[in-house]
């Protein structure tokens, strides 16, 4: 077993020992970070952005590409606005960045008296995109998403779903679907995902939508079925599965995984967080993290990734207002 | 302490009214078909905590719990003291630790008690406060990885010479 | 039921090979000390570890966490008992007896008593867990929104004894708690609430943590201070092993009976995701409470006020670990980032883990049966220690706590304003103490609150606002009727006692 400098750290305090170190390679940039990095996560431990923020980290220790260690920092409160506040107010830029989710864009236009201005925020690196899947449980019996339709309709009203909340990704999915397809859902409101994914499992509400992550477990002991995906392509993953834009409507949702820093971040700085995430990017580990988990490819440069937060604040303004939330 | 106990009754039920005016920010009634609002559970627990300050007052005017009976003072001499030393040296600690660091604040709150409140030797208390900032920095910077409050800007060159030793 | 017992065997002889056996002993060491650290607990344990669990083999990495998970639970009782405070919100219920015990000086036996039945705990859950593990991960999902706030009631139902003579100011303690659990954002509607002033602190709530190292390191060391005029006789106890040995024996003697109910009620309540093994800790500790021949003996330093929620909560935690792996569900923070763990290995949590990944779900299991054992040993090798800290002046005792709950108030969300709210609490604490407030059940509230709250709102929209829906389900329907019953009980009690004595004093 190879002794790195935590676990040696951790012979030392807890039995005395010294034990030999691991010397970390100097590699040339024009910045480097001076202490821990301030890894902000816009969502509470557990979840889907917390996973893929911890694998990040775990990749970048593995492969050592940073000469100070991130550290994650879970800030949920308030949709992530407890997350926006910090960064903005950041006391050293250069060390603070954030893992994003779509709440980015929901909670400042949700919030306006936050007083955050995404646009001042420095884009480093997108990971990657998460689509959303609606799924029933297979004692439903319902196989198809017009048989869903059907069984929605006939509820009236009193059909049960269950999300992480008004406002979130989910819910603007569910919200677009009463919208174009004229049906009305029972929502409820849950804490995180996986309370959502536990009680379609228990069949306490009859469907969810979720990304394909964190419906896996479920989906390939075949107890939940997925019936519509809101991708623009079929997900390699889930082949059978159609799109909604198959069914001819222009729509499709994801989530978004970016890595972002804090406004007002030198230069010299976000050079640095580019290549650092440009190479966790490229190793084998996110690789395989992004085929399993199914997420999709969307790089871009900061310049693009600019331009596509001001679509997306357009289109979850635009998507916001059809919900009332 | 009789008079301790009205006061409290008083400033807890203005507390509770105050608590139940900012739950009204959201709907605190009963929604129909929904159930109760994003302001019903904070509104209505704090009319119970309103009307419990009620009793505890009504128990006063009967005087039949004990710190109404009492004719202590609620804060003797001694009790002053303490608070301002004790609880005031608490308050420097956490006041200077945007300034001077948590280790910092911790090292001079340690002297403080120790040597001036607690009357120990100079050997002891210098021996103290430096090992326990010392072995924080090395459970929380090193081994948890939590980052503590470093304090203002001039004791950033320090900590960065400290975090090349650690990673 | 002999192929369990194979797949047991090669997980516990996994755990036993050398450099296995040696992180179970570095890793409990570790939690024991991080466990024991208030505003740490077994999920900072476990996040650290994660990083490191990408360069070992994934069996050595997660015999390593299982250890850390043990270490910390048991840890979490030595500074409810040696300071105090609550270091994670399932030792709340330890501090009301093992405090009590420590300043007589008779901290020792509540240590050993703690260590014993964390370990009876923790070995009953383990030996439920390998035989039932399917059959129960049915029954947690049984368990919806209504059946959880039912089980809410049964909790605050136990508690109703707890506070003092004063129903008006227990009842405020109570609500008071309940409103802070309730200020940051409201999960239902989605709208920010009760933010003080508009400071942005207020968004992520009020942490247990926050009022608890308030509560009970601050305002409760600054009442001792000055009620006992600066004049602390610390315990006097000395350690010898007969000392132990002897303490064992009364620990067991008078705690067995907490020991049983901690043991299962913790397992099954732990097993619940959403519950966890807070409620299952405080519950067992309200029922041995309820059951002992004299309840009044309980919260003035009983063995068995100590015993029944440390078994319950180390049971507890290995129940929280039944839906993380059959279901892929996390049934606390810490099995939360476990499962990200698991996902960082490359497998996949959920029902089919137990088929395709045998080995790593038995070598988990083998290596809770190790390390609950090592952390009994390490856990009174150290006792020594705990005790010698107490017998510290009490000059040097006091500052080092304050210390500790600046730095663990801090730690607990990493932000400095929940550090000044903690200081706001200690003097709120402080002045209602000397008024007889009962403060306990305000810090229980704040743990309560924030299950009973959602999963009421939850269940009220599915029935559309009808609240008969807690009555009319077949499992949530017997436990709110029993809760209620026990909330009312003392209320009827008390009001036939002074119906009587008023009869009896009415001149005929």
């Amino acid at each position: 077993m190879k002794l790195t400098r935590r676990i040696a750290l951790g012979f030392m305090f807890a039995t005395g020992m010294m034990a030999s170190v691991v010397t970390t390679t100097t590699p040339a940039h024009a910045w480097e970070p001076t202490k821990p990095i301030d890894f902000v996560i816009m969502a509470g431990a557990g979840g889907g952005a917390d996973q893929i923020a911890r694998f990040l980290q775990s990749v970048a220790e593995k492969k050592k590409l940073t000469v100070r260690p991130l550290v994650p920092n879970n800030k949920g409160g308030g949709s992530g606005a407890e997350a926006l506040i910090a960064l903005n107010g950041a006391s050293d830029k250069d060390h603070s960045i954030l893992v994003t989710l779509n709440s980015f864009f929901t909670t400042p236009i949700r919030q306006p008296n936050l007083g955050i201005d995404i646009q001042t925020f420095t884009p480093i690196t997108m990971m990657g995109v998460d689509p959303f899947v609606l799924w029933v449980h297979k004692d439903s019996g319902i196989k198809t998403f017009e048989d869903w339709l059907a069984k929605v309709k006939a509820d009236n009203g009193e059909y049960v779903m269950g999300g992480t909340g008004k406002g979130q990704e989910d819910s603007i999915v569910i919200a677009w679907m009463e919208k174009n397809f004229d049906v009305k859902i029972k929502y409820i409101p849950y804490k995180g995902g996986g309370a959502v994914a536990k009680d379609l499992a228990g069949q306490q509400i009859m469907a969810s939508v979720n990304n394909p992550a964190e419906a896996k477990g479920f989906y390939e002991s075949g107890d939940v079925v997925p019936l519509i995906a809101f991708s623009d392509e079929r997900l390699p993953n889930l082949p059978d599965t159609r799109t909604v834009k198959e069914l001819g409507k222009d729509f499709s949702y994801y989530n978004q995984r970016a890595v972002v820093g804090a406004p007002g971040m030198s230069d010299d700085a976000a050079a640095y967080y580019r290549d650092l995430f440009g190479k966790i990017y490229d190793t084998e580990e996110w690789q395989n993290y992004m085929k399993s988990e199914s997420l999709e490819p969307l790089p871009m440069d900061a310049a693009t990734q600019k331009e596509y937060w001001k679509t997306q604040v357009d289109r979850h303004t635009e998507l916001l207002k059809a919900i009332g939330g | 302490m009789r008079r301790a106990e009205i006061v409290t009754a008083g400033v807890l039920a203005l507390m509770s009214i105050y608590l139940m005016w900012k739950s009204t920010e959201l709907n605190v009634g009963y929604i129909t078909g929904e159930g109760p609002g994003g302001g019903a559970w904070p509104f209505w627990l704090s009319g119970i905590m309103l009307v419990c300050t009620g009793f505890i007052a009504f128990n006063w005017y009967r005087q039949t719990s004990p710190p109404s009976q009492s004719t202590e003072p609620f804060l003797d001499g001694y009790g002053k003291k303490m608070l301002l030393l004790v609880g005031g040296g608490i308050f420097g600690f956490i006041a200077l630790v945007n300034i001077i660091s948590m280790y910092g604040a911790m090292f001079v709150f340690l002297i403080y008690y120790l040597r001036f409140l607690g009357r120990h030797t100079w050997v002891l208390t210098m021996t103290i406060a430096t090992l326990v900032p010392i072995t924080f920095f090395f459970f929380f910077e090193a081994l948890m990885r939590i980052t503590l409050p470093k304090g203002m800007k001039f004791l950033e060159p320090f900590f960065n010479y400290l975090n090349t030793i650690i990673y | 039921m002999m192929e369990i017992l194979g797949l047991l065997n090669d997980g516990l002889w996994l755990s036993l090979q050398p450099t296995n056996l040696l992180l179970i002993i570095v890793g409990v060491t570790l939690g024991l000390f991080i466990g024991a650290m208030p505003g740490l607990g077994s999920v900072n344990g476990v996040a650290i570890l994660l990083p490191i669990t990408f360069l070992v083999p994934p069996a050595s990495a997660i015999i390593f966490l299982a250890a850390i998970y043990y270490g910390a639970m048991y840890g979490g009782a030595i500074s409810s008992i040696t300071l105090g405070i609550p270091g994670a919100s399932t030792a709340v219920a330890t501090t009301f007896d093992g405090r009590p015990l420590a300043l007589k000086g008779r901290a020792s036996l509540a240590l050993i008593t703690a260590a014993i039945a964390s370990f009876i705990g923790g070995t009953v859950s383990n030996v439920l867990f390998t035989a039932f593990a399917p059959p129960l991960a049915t029954v947690a999902l049984s368990f919806g929104n209504p059946e959880i706030f039912a089980l809410m009631l049964l909790a605050f139902a136990t508690f109703v004894g707890l506070g003092g003579d004063d129903i008006p100011k227990t009842v405020f303690s109570i609500c008071i708690g309940l409103v802070f659990a309730a200020v940051g954002y409201d999960e239902i509607s989605g709208a920010p609430r009760l933010v003080f002033f508009d400071i942005s602190g207020f968004l992520h709530g009020v942490n247990f943590l926050v009022l608890a190292i308030g509560v009970y390191g601050i305002g409760e060391m600054l009442w001792t201070i000055d009620s006992t005029r600066g004049k602390i006789t610390s315990t006097d106890a000395k350690m010898s092993v007969k000392g132990i040995v002897s303490d064992a024996k009364e620990g067991m003697r008078r705690g067995w009976k907490g020991t049983a109910i901690g043991s299962f009620l913790g397992f099954f309540v732990g097993i619940l995701p959403a519950a966890g093994a807070t409620p299952g800790s405080l519950m067992s500790y309200g029922v041995a409470k309820m059951i002992a021949r004299n309840p009044k003996e309980f919260g003035q330093g009983h063995p068995g006020g100590v015993a029944a929620p440390e078994a319950a909560n180390n049971s507890a935690s290995t129940g929280a670990m039944l839906p993380m792996l059959t279901l892929g569900i996390p049934g606390s923070p810490t099995t939360a980032i476990l499962l990200g763990g698991m996902v960082i290995w490359g497998l996949t949590p959920g029902p089919r883990l137990f088929t395709d990944q045998s080995e790593f779900v038995w070598g988990l299991i083998g290596s809770f049966y190790v390390s609950n054992f090592f952390a009994l040993v390490i856990n009174v090798a150290f006792i020594p220690l705990f005790i010698w800290m107490l017998r510290m002046p009490f000059t040097i005792l006091a500052p080092m706590i304050f210390v500790l709950s600046v730095v663990g108030g801090y730690a607990a969300t990493q932000d400095m304003h929940d550090v000044w709210l903690m200081l706001g609490f200690g003097l709120g604490a402080f002045f209602l103490r000397k008024l007889d407030y009962p403060l306990a059940p305000a810090v229980l509230a704040i743990v309560l609150g924030p299950i009973a709250e959602p999963t009421l709102r939850q269940s009220l929209l599915l029935s559309s606002g009808d609240p008969s829906i807690f009555f009319t389900r077949a499992i949530a329907g017997p436990i709110t009727v029993i809760a209620i019953i026990l909330i009312l009980l003392p209320l009827f009690k008390k009001i036939w006692t002074k119906v009587k004595s008023a009869k009896a004093e009415t001149p005929a």
